[in-house]
């Protein structure tokens, strides 16, 4: 099949400038067919700004953005009418009941009142809002904002999504919610970008995922790639270290981490180094735990805050 | 992205207005149902007696029968500059309706033009309340008068877009005070609606002239009474071109504002 060959986004040396400022330089990105794609990076790192690239809202100040094949200068228009995007922020129409801001916005994509009933009636029974269908966006709860923003991206049955920060300020209950509605999706060949914060939501959902920041791209892979290379399979971190403790490390090559009173080492285990150490250096206050995406993360933009 | 982008799809915009404007239509009625009637009793009914009768293109007029054209004109203007100014910008800043909207098919010219031909929706609407209050009173000439329902939707699509042009550049809400004491206040008090022009120095008249209100007024005048002072064609000309300059500098400040 030689449609299945255009990827649905292909992104070229992306660059955007705000002024002399760049907040995205040279960003090249490809997402295929029912993929779903995580786009990390700490604050400022320019996730919303490739984003906002994607649909055509800021012009591209330099590259090429193409969505289903089609350039985003010229094809914006039927490319919108393919996607979904969930913005960062709320802009759920607070005028509106929840029941009139998804029949208004299918408004917006031409759809006809029949179709636009139907799909709003099963996009509220899918996101558990059908007891609030009269209610006014200021009553709902922050789970249930989130969950009407994600009906509404999904009111013109988009073949692909983009949602920025969909979970970010959710309790643990409704950020899982929200992770089964996407599963759910997936299972229908949805193809999804996603940025977040929450790097455990990045290893469960993403196929495959870039850490950026200042507006580069650092590395790309798929989750457990990226926690092999840059994490280890376990991950030894303990208090207050001991000389003996790091001259060991650094006599071994071992990768790892000091902090203040900490220390953290990423080792494969495949010498059994976790093993020597814990039986050497660990009197007492010692965790061992599996390598995780945060850990690339930290390792790969550094620990300072950003803002 | 195309410079000039504007579809039909612009109604589903406009639309989305009208639905939430019916949820509280009662509401919305009573402001250009009792504005006017207010202030026709304090100028219409206080003042005539201190004033007498006005001379108008030759004719000797009540002061209430002056004033009642000039006043549904100006609520032709306060109806759309207040919602391309203030409820727009409600939508756009706080609401980020706007953002909402750039996301789906629609293009930004489409959701501009729609806030400024909702704004002069709402002038119509005032325009048509007015109109039949002042028939009621006797001041209207039929079937002509009719045509100040139009004149409404081409007064509003003037004020509407230089009210939008406003929400293009002001930094934040109060700043509308600027325009408004600036613009709208001269426009209302100077454009012929509480004394007529013929009477005022030269400078005066062609200070009037500039003013899009006082072609409103006239125009009013002239398909309620049949009369005024100064040429129909150029009056329409005037207005019609007073709001395509507006609107094509609305989109410009709009676009420089929102597209980053
Ligand atoms: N409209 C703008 N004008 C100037 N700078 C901006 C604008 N939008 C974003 N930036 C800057 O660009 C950088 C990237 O922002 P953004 O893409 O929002 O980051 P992220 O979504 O990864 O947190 C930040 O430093 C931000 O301050
Ligand atoms: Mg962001």
């Amino acid at each position: 099949m030689m449609k299945a060959d255009i990827p649905v986004i292909e992104a070229l040396d992306l660059s955007k400038r705000f002024g002399s400022f760049t907040a995205v330089q040279d960003v090249s990105l490809q997402v295929e067919k029912g993929e779903f794609f995580g786009l990390l990076g700490p604050n400022g790192a320019g996730k919303t700004s490739i984003i906002r690239m994607m649909y055509g809202f800021s012009p591209l100040s330099s590259g090429n953005m193409k969505l289903f094949g089609l350039d985003i200068r010229t094809g914006w228009r039927e490319i919108r009418s393919k996607i979904g995007v969930c913005q960062q922020e709320n802009t759920l129409d607070p005028d509106l009941s929840v029941e009139k801001n998804l029949l208004v916005f299918a408004g917006y994509y031409k759809m006809s009142r029949k179709k636009a009933v139907r799909r709003t009636d099963e996009l509220l029974d899918f996101f558990a809002l059908n007891h609030k269908r009269q209610a006014q966006v200021s009553q709902l709860s922050g789970g249930m904002v989130r969950r009407l923003m994600l009906a509404r991206t999904l009111i013109n049955d988009p073949s692909l999504i983009i949602l920025d920060e969909p979970t970010t300020g959710l309790d643990p209950q409704s950020r899982h919610q929200v992770w089964d509605k996407l599963r759910d999706l997936r299972s229908k060949g949805l193809t999804l970008v996603l940025t977040t914060h929450y790097m455990e939501e990045a290893a469960s959902l993403c196929d495959r995922l870039i850490i950026m920041d200042r507006g580069r791209i650092l590395v790309e892979g798929n989750p457990e790639e990226l926690i092999s290379k840059y994490a280890g399979a376990s991950v030894v971190e303990l208090e207050n270290p001991g000389e003996d403790l790091k001259t060991f490390i650094r006599e071994k090559q071992i990768r790892h981490e000091e902090l203040m009173n900490r220390i953290i080492i990423y080792t494969d285990d495949s010498e059994g180094l976790g093993k020597a150490i814990r039986e050497r250096f660990c009197p007492e206050k010692c965790l061992f735990r599996s390598g995780t995406l945060e850990d690339v993360f930290l390792r790969l933009t550094g620990r300072e805050l950003r803002e | 992205m195309k410079r000039f982008d504007l579809s039909l799809l612009f109604l589903s915009v406009w639309k989305r207005n009208l639905i939430v404007y019916r949820r509280i239509w009662k509401v919305n009625f009573m402001v250009p149902l009792f504005e006017p009637l207010f202030y026709l009793a304090a100028f219409g009914i206080g003042l005539s007696g201190l004033i007498g009768d006005v001379v108008y293109a030759g004719q000797d007029l009540s002061y209430i029968q002056f004033i009642a054209p000039a006043l549904l004109a100006t609520s032709v203007m306060f109806n759309a500059f207040f919602e391309t100014t203030f409820s727009s910008f409600v939508r756009m800043y706080y609401q980020k309706t706007f953002d909402a909207m750039l996301s789906t098919p629609l293009s930004l010219e489409e959701v501009i033009t729609a806030e400024i031909v909702w704004g002069a929706t709402m002038s119509m609407l005032a325009a048509t309340i007015i109109l039949f209050i002042i028939s009621v009173l006797g001041f209207v000439v039929y079937p002509w008068g009719l045509l100040v329902i139009p004149l409404g939707f081409l007064g509003g699509l003037a004020f509407g877009s230089m009210g939008m042009f406003f929400t293009g550049i002001v930094p934040s809400i109060n700043m509308f005070n600027l325009p408004m004491f600036l613009v709208v206040t001269p426009l209302f008090l100077f454009s012929g609606t509480f004394f007529p022009v013929s009477g005022l120095p030269f400078w005066g008249q062609y200070l009037a002239g500039i003013s899009p209100l006082y072609h409103l007024v006239e125009l009013t005048r002239l398909l309620t009474m049949g009369i005024m002072e100064s040429s129909p064609f150029i009056s329409i000309a005037y207005l019609t071109g007073f709001a395509l300059v507006f609107y094509f500098l609305a989109i410009r400040a709009m676009r420089k504002r929102l597209i980053k």
